[in-house]
């Protein structure tokens, strides 16, 4: 098979991965275009130096970055994703800032859980889009969050506020969606 | 002063994202030592952080 047909096969995966961060199908595929384009004129540079798929993956996730970088200052934050207080939160705490629901122990090894990567996906996918963005940037793309602010055009509370709010409503969407809770 | 729950998970939280200030390391240090639920939440939170980071790989 050539090289572009090799690519080409990568894209419906691609495509995943893209939308999930971007959250705009249009935004996705261009992104993806752009990496494949890019990974097209790059061929030499390839020649078998990793896994294909990990190597498009990483010219893919510059091409995020850039798409993320651009919508957000098209777009600022709306709605709640706009407030920096985790006001929000407090329901999930009673009158003395104990759980309502108190966290339990997850099942060892949920990592090697299918349904478990399964349900995060969904769950990612259900977050607003600005805060799944934070949460991705910071854990899937490795940024500290100086530079998810500066990418995003708000302050460092605001975004630690962000990333709370991801982490909260993932596992909470966690336990119904893989534990049935 | 006793730590709240509430703000246990928030620090727990930003805790992922930076190193706290020693005081607050101390406290949540304290809230943990009784607090099974914060404990579970703690633990949530790096398994997310692995499965995310591991995510598509």
């Amino acid at each position: 098979m050539s090289f572009r047909a090799d690519i080409e096969a990568l894209r419906p995966y691609l495509l995943r991965y893209a939308s999930l961060q971007l959250r705009n199908r249009e935004a996705a595929e261009d992104a993806v275009q752009e990496a494949l384009l890019a990974a097209l004129a790059a061929e030499s540079s390839f020649a078998g130096r990793s896994n294909l798929r990990t190597w498009l993956t990483g010219i893919l996730k510059h091409k995020i970055v850039d798409a993320i970088r651009r919508s957000s200052r098209e777009r600022p934050l709306e709605g709640a994703e706009g407030e920096a207080s985790a006001d929000d939160l407090e329901a999930l705490f009673d009158e003395t800032g104990h759980w309502r629901d108190t966290p339990q122990a997850w099942p060892e090894k949920a990592l090697e859980d299918k349904q478990f990567l399964q349900a995060l996906e969904k769950c990612l996918a259900m977050l607003p889009a600005r805060t799944g963005q934070a949460f991705l940037m910071r854990e899937h793309l490795g940024f500290d969050t100086g530079d998810i602010c500066k990418e995003l055009g708000i302050t460092a509370t605001h975004c630690w506020v962000l990333l709370y709010r991801a982490r909260m409503a993932l596992r909470e969407c966690l336990e119904k969606g893989w534990l049935g809770r | 002063m006793m730590m709240s729950c509430k703000e246990a998970s928030r620090l727990l939280s930003q805790g992922m994202d930076e190193r706290l200030p020693l005081w607050q390391r101390v406290r949540l240090r304290l809230h943990l030592a009784i607090c099974d639920a914060c404990t579970n939440f703690s633990r949530h939170l790096k398994v997310l952080r692995r499965a995310v980071a591991r995510l598509y790989d």
